[in-house]
């Protein structure tokens, strides 16, 4: 087995999910399933393919420098959960400034 | 025990477009808050982003003028992270395939010249901007994404004077590229540092503290500073440094532990998809190259080969583009540079501290600064006059032959003003005369000084020290 609890455990905490003991057995067995699927890729030969980063052939789209108008104060905070003074609220994030 | 000090800087600069870096919204700095936002910027599902292709041209701009190797492809990648600074959970930028590899600075430190290596330079976005209250805090996506290079260096740097010598090379060149306003006050340009301690002659390098929060180039050298004390102090005790981020108190001038809630950074970087790659095309590359201005290096070669200045004073003239342009206007129409350079160096320099501003902002044209110096040089005033009318010239902007003659301050050639003096001077002081008899020559300036003093100083001294030695023979 190359997932370990530990494994799910940090990969929760990056997502910010939280698990309970119960979930991440779970989840540690699942996963490690999907990779050993996965894993079957390591078996073909991929020695004279170039690493794909987009599957589409396409490269060099760029926009002119051209300022357009930008959306609404009243729109940007319509779905904030909470505002003031035109700006976003979020909880305090570092304790000591 | 001895110590050896090892910094590696992180500059962050905002390019000068007009619209940021994937989207069409403003770059206009203090408006207010949200203000210059769209679904991009926002990180609105099912946006998209869209290269600017000014962005990219002033940053490969930066790296040609740091003598970086640009990429001939170059790829986005996707930096990772929770925090409420980027809506998106991460930040376009680059890993994989960044805008350039290697290049280098040289930096001038208590008279000697070092090589600083540049790691990388590469095009991301900014984050928004925070604002931490005591029960929450606020954010203003004005700034997200805007066009932010990063310069980073080799930790190549030794000392916090090299550090501060590294920085101002560093933002001279950047303003002779014109890709930034390289403002830190208001942001468009920021720099975190990276500084370890090791034992003198070791291999291994220490463990490091990144420092943030330096508002200034001078902040940066006293945050380093204290950092160095402060890990050479722990070692010393036996104690151990752990690695972290502190930020810099520039009012207690310490840094502390941010004690932030993020854990250690596993960033995941993945390449965006929602961005294609780019080739750099090689003709284009060298046709940006050919925008780029002579640079303060050899500019400084060359003030010193074609205009004579010494090393020191052509360092001066070039460290500031606008000094440099203006020294070269002037010398253009008043051919001796040295004198030249004495003033800009000297009573303008007084000025513009004493005002605040940049030369370009001074009311002081090359035109009136030379015309004031050939003044000089005919005799029609003296350097003593010269000195008091320069402030009055850029307090009202006029010219120095109007202001002259208004204020009557021509110099005194006449010999009959000068004679009439003379005479005055020397009925009033016997003694100094007698000592000049007695063969102390050089009590004859004492005298020319009471002359320049009865003139109001507007007596052309040569002639008066002639007049006076005829005199007393």
């Amino acid at each position: 087995m190359a997932i370990t609890k530990d494994t799910i455990k940090y990969v929760a905490g990056l997502a910010r999910i939280g698990m309970t003991g119960k979930e991440l057995e779970h989840f540690t067995g699942q996963l490690d399933r999907i990779l050993e699927y996965v894993h079957e890729l390591k078996d073909l030969n991929v020695s004279g393919l170039e690493p794909t980063s987009h599957v589409m052939e396409m490269k060099n789209v760029y926009r002119a420098d051209r300022v357009r108008p930008s959306l609404p104060v009243s729109e940007v905070l319509k779905n904030a959960p909470d505002k003031a003074n035109n700006l976003f609220k979020v909880k305090k994030i570092i304790e000591k400034i | 025990m001895q110590y050896e000090t090892v910094i590696g800087l992180e500059v962050h600069l905002q390019l000068k477009t007009k619209s940021k870096v994937f989207c069409g919204c403003s770059t206009n700095f203090g408006s207010p808050p949200n203000t210059q936002t769209c679904p991009v910027c926002l990180g609105f599902p099912g946006s998209l982003p869209v290269l600017n292709r000014e962005a990219l041209k002033l940053a490969a701009k930066v790296a040609i003028a740091l003598d970086c190797q640009i990429a001939k492809k170059i790829r986005f990648d996707r930096k990772n992270y929770f925090y409420p600074d980027l809506p998106k959970a991460y930040q376009i930028s680059q890993f994989g395939q960044p805008l350039s590899g290697k290049g280098y600075i040289m930096i001038f430190v208590h008279g000697s010249e070092k090589r600083i290596t540049i790691r990388r330079v590469h095009l991301e976005e900014d984050t928004g901007k925070l604002f931490h209250k005591e029960d929450a805090s606020f954010i203003d996506f004005n700034r997200s994404g805007m066009p932010l290079l990063e310069v980073v260096s080799e930790p190549d740097i030794s000392s916090p004077d090299e550090a501060y010598a590294y920085l101002r090379s560093l933002k001279s060149i950047l303003e002779y590229v014109d890709v930034s306003d390289c403002n830190m006050e208001e942001g468009s340009l920021r720099c975190d540092a990276n500084i370890s301690v090791r034992k003198a002659g070791s291999e291994k390098l220490g463990v490091k503290a990144e420092v943030k929060n330096m508002n200034s180039f001078k902040a940066v050298k006293a945050a380093l500073y204290y950092e160095q004390l402060r890990q050479i102090e722990l070692l010393d005790s036996g104690s151990r440094i752990v690695q972290e981020t502190r930020l810099y108190d520039s009012v207690r001038n310490v840094t502390e532990s941010m004690r932030s809630k993020e854990e250690a950074h596993d960033y995941r970087y993945f390449p965006e998809p929602d961005l294609v790659p780019f080739d750099l095309d090689p003709e284009l590359v060298r046709g940006i190259g050919r925008e780029i201005p002579e640079l303060p290096g050899p500019r400084k070669k060359r003030f010193i080969s074609d205009y004579g200045l010494s090393d020191y004073d052509a360092a001066i003239m070039v460290s500031d583009k606008a000094l440099a342009d203006y020294f070269e206007r002037a010398v253009s129409l008043y051919k001796n540079p040295k004198v030249v350079a004495n003033w800009l160096m000297g009573d303008v320099a007084a000025c513009l501290r004493e005002r605040g501003g940049a030369i370009g902002g001074l009311n002081l044209s090359p035109e009136d600064l030379t015309a004031m110096l050939k003044m000089i040089e005919a005799g029609l005033i003296s350097g003593k006059i010269a000195k008091a009318l320069l402030p009055e010239m850029i307090e009202t902007g006029r010219d120095p032959g109007s202001l002259v003659k208004e204020r009557g301050l021509q110099q005194i050639s006449d010999e009959g003003i000068i004679e009439k003096a003379i005479v005055e001077v020397i009925s009033e002081n016997q003694k100094i005369v007698n000592d000049f008899k007695k063969g102390k020559d050089n009590a004859v300036m004492a005298l020319v000084g009471k002359v320049m003093a009865k003139t109001r100083g507007k007596a052309n001294p040569r002639k008066a020290n002639e007049a006076l030695r005829k005199k007393l023979k």
